[in-house]
């Protein structure tokens, strides 16, 4: 578990228009990166060709390679479904499946597979994704109570879970604090801190302070106008990036001075 | 006074109950409550026709209903209530997975260019009026599935359903329900996919980012959230189905036997129907015997509601609203 992911010279269309340029970037394994940049700058759009999800929108296309230990997610032949097991999303709004009890949805991917799977050892899994999403305490007595039942925070942290009981290989993260309470952040981000010893961690986040504490790389995405393609501007250590960066447009935007 | 408090004018105080922004508010909150008012007022008038003008074959001393020839209520309304419901069953069970088909298709299948003209279609055939589907049903339909029953009854003939003599019109309960299936289908696909397509985003999203496939995907996060409202859909065209007059007269050669054998001509007749063949030539308790039948007809239709509502709310924990 956690590979690395090597992009190269992506573009990323929207039936004519081009919404993200160039872009290449190595994001190691098991380590926490960042996407940072002002709305509209995509790198959302970005964290979604990580896992073939833009393709949910009709006319979206890339071009480029993205290489997961080596093997091409674009190469021929490979189905974005089975590429999406291999890579988990968390996404802005914690979105539980609002039919299924806290267990079906920490479920919901195994039960995709179709592996036939006691029911002793599902039992085990969901503990442990659970235990992994630091939510077992707080739901271990009410598991068939539905996954809309938990308040905003222990939902997303649901979602977490739910990702990692498919033991993804890296798991993407879209936002996942922005529609959180401090207090319900705090916990996600001391918990990408315990997911980054086994998993590969990507996480677009508009708070530059959540990236500073979070993430070991951070990367500064921006866009030159309306219309224009957004770009990687630089991408380095967190650390490099918020105290001494090379490019003036990312010290602008860290440092609030920005548009 | 060194400091100043903006004049308080009596015209813009909120406590003003003469205020005029206030008063279109009022005048549309009270013809809302009229207009709610009014579905009950309607609903218990024609409960309390049926029931005054249906009381007299329903409360009638049966040794008198027998002699005149109209035979106990109870028996004689019971073919016909059960060939109400067994119609509108098997024309459910035919148009129900071919709509929830054609809703999923349009809303979640189809090219864009393709899904909008299909669902224009589906409306169009809301459309074209019962006496329409009835001839239809009568002169295209009934004769030329004959041949289908014959080898039907030939080859399934083991299952009671396709057991007995095959009719030899077509015009048999199958052929209604078939044309009733027809004449529900555009309620169920339309209200479907209004459903379907409500189903969030985000829900979708989280499906498809475990790896469901586009199928998957519709059993995790569409079906289970549009279940209520497909349920809806589902008991108006049961509705409709039960309520159905104009072309199950026509197609249908009613009886007065209760089978679920569905290709002989020995067929029960709806309730609907049957009204609309006898209340021409009826007179003194025959019609009440008439109307009192509508009122089963009544019954069965609340019982399919009441039993629907049920469903919905069974669940209601799990439903989309979070």
């Amino acid at each position: 578990m956690g590979k690395r992911i090597e992009v190269t010279d992506l573009n990323v269309y929207y039936g004519d228009f081009r919404a993200v340029e160039d872009v290449s970037i190595t994001i190691e394994a098991k380590s926490v990166t960042a996407f940072i940049g002002p709305s509209g700058c995509g790198k959302s759009t970005f964290l979604r060709t990580l896992n073939r999800m833009h393709e949910v929108i009709p006319g979206a296309r890339v071009e480029g390679e993205v290489l997961l230990d080596g093997e091409n997610l674009y190469g021929p032949g490979v189905d974005p479904v089975r590429v999406r097991r291999h890579i988990g999303m968390v996404f802005q709004r914690p979105n539980p499946f609002p039919t299924m009890s806290i267990k079906e949805n920490v479920l919901a991917g195994i039960n995709l597979n179709n592996r036939r799977m006691p029911g002793s050892e599902k039992d085990d899994l969901a503990e442990q994704a659970l235990k992994g999403a630091n939510l077992w305490e707080e739901v271990k007595n009410r598991l068939n109570k539905p996954g809309a039942s938990l308040s905003g925070g222990q939902q997303q942290r649901l979602c977490i879970a739910r990702a990692i009981a498919m033991e993804p290989e890296v798991l993407l993260m879209d936002e996942p604090a922005s529609a959180l309470d401090p207090i319900s952040t705090l916990a996600i981000e001391d918990l990408m801190n315990e997911l980054k010893q086994q998993y590969t961690i990507v996480i677009v986040t508009h708070n530059m302070q959540q990236a500073a504490r979070v993430s070991d790389v951070t990367a500064f995405f921006n866009i030159a106008g309306a219309g224009a393609p957004g770009r990687l501007i630089e991408s380095g250590p967190t650390e490099k990036i918020f105290s001494a960066p090379d490019v003036k447009a990312t010290e602008d935007y860290i440092s609030g001075r920005f548009g | 006074m060194s400091t100043t408090t903006a004049p308080v004018d009596s015209d813009t105080s909120p406590s003003s109950a003469a205020d005029p922004r206030r008063f279109g508010d009022r005048i549309f909150s009270g013809l809302a409550a009229a207009s709610g008012i009014m579905i009950l007022v309607i609903l218990a008038m024609v409960a309390a026709f049926l029931l005054v003008e249906g009381g007299p074959a329903l409360f009638a001393d049966p040794a008198k209903l027998i002699s005149e020839g109209y035979g106990e209520f109870a028996s004689w309304v019971a073919p016909y209530a059960f060939g109400t419901v067994w119609a509108a069953v098997l024309a459910l069970l035919m148009a129900v997975p071919v709509s929830i088909g054609i809703a999923l298709f349009i809303t979640h299948y189809a090219p864009r260019r393709m899904a909008a003209p299909l669902g224009y279609l589906i409306d169009l055939l809301a459309a074209v009026p019962s006496v329409v589907f009835g001839l239809w049903g009568a002169e295209l339909l009934a004769p030329s599935v004959r041949v289908f029953y014959v080898w039907l009854n030939e080859n399934l003939g083991f299952i009671p359903l396709f057991d007995g003599k095959v009719s030899g019109t077509g015009r048999t309960i199958l052929t209604a329900a078939v044309v009733l299936a027809v004449m529900v289908l555009p309620i169920i696909t339309s209200l479907s996919r209004e459903v379907f397509l409500q189903t969030p985003r985000l829900h979708e999203e989280a499906a498809l980012a475990l790896g469901a496939t586009r199928w998957e995907m519709i059993k995790m996060a569409v079906l289970p959230f549009a279940r209520p409202g497909l349920v809806a859909a589902i008991m108006l065209g049961l509705g409709r189905a039960l309520g159905e007059t104009m072309a199950v007269t026509m197609v249908l050669s009613g009886g007065k036997n209760i089978t679920f054998e569905i290709l002989t001509s020995d067929n029960p007749n709806t309730i609907a129907a049957t009204i609309a063949q006898n209340f021409p030539e009826a007179f003194g308790l025959k019609t009440n015997q008439l109307i009192a039948a509508g009122l089963v007809l009544f019954a069965i239709t609340l019982a399919v509601n009441t039993i629907a509502r049920w469903i919905v709310s069974r669940r209601a924990e799990y439903s989309g609203a979070n």
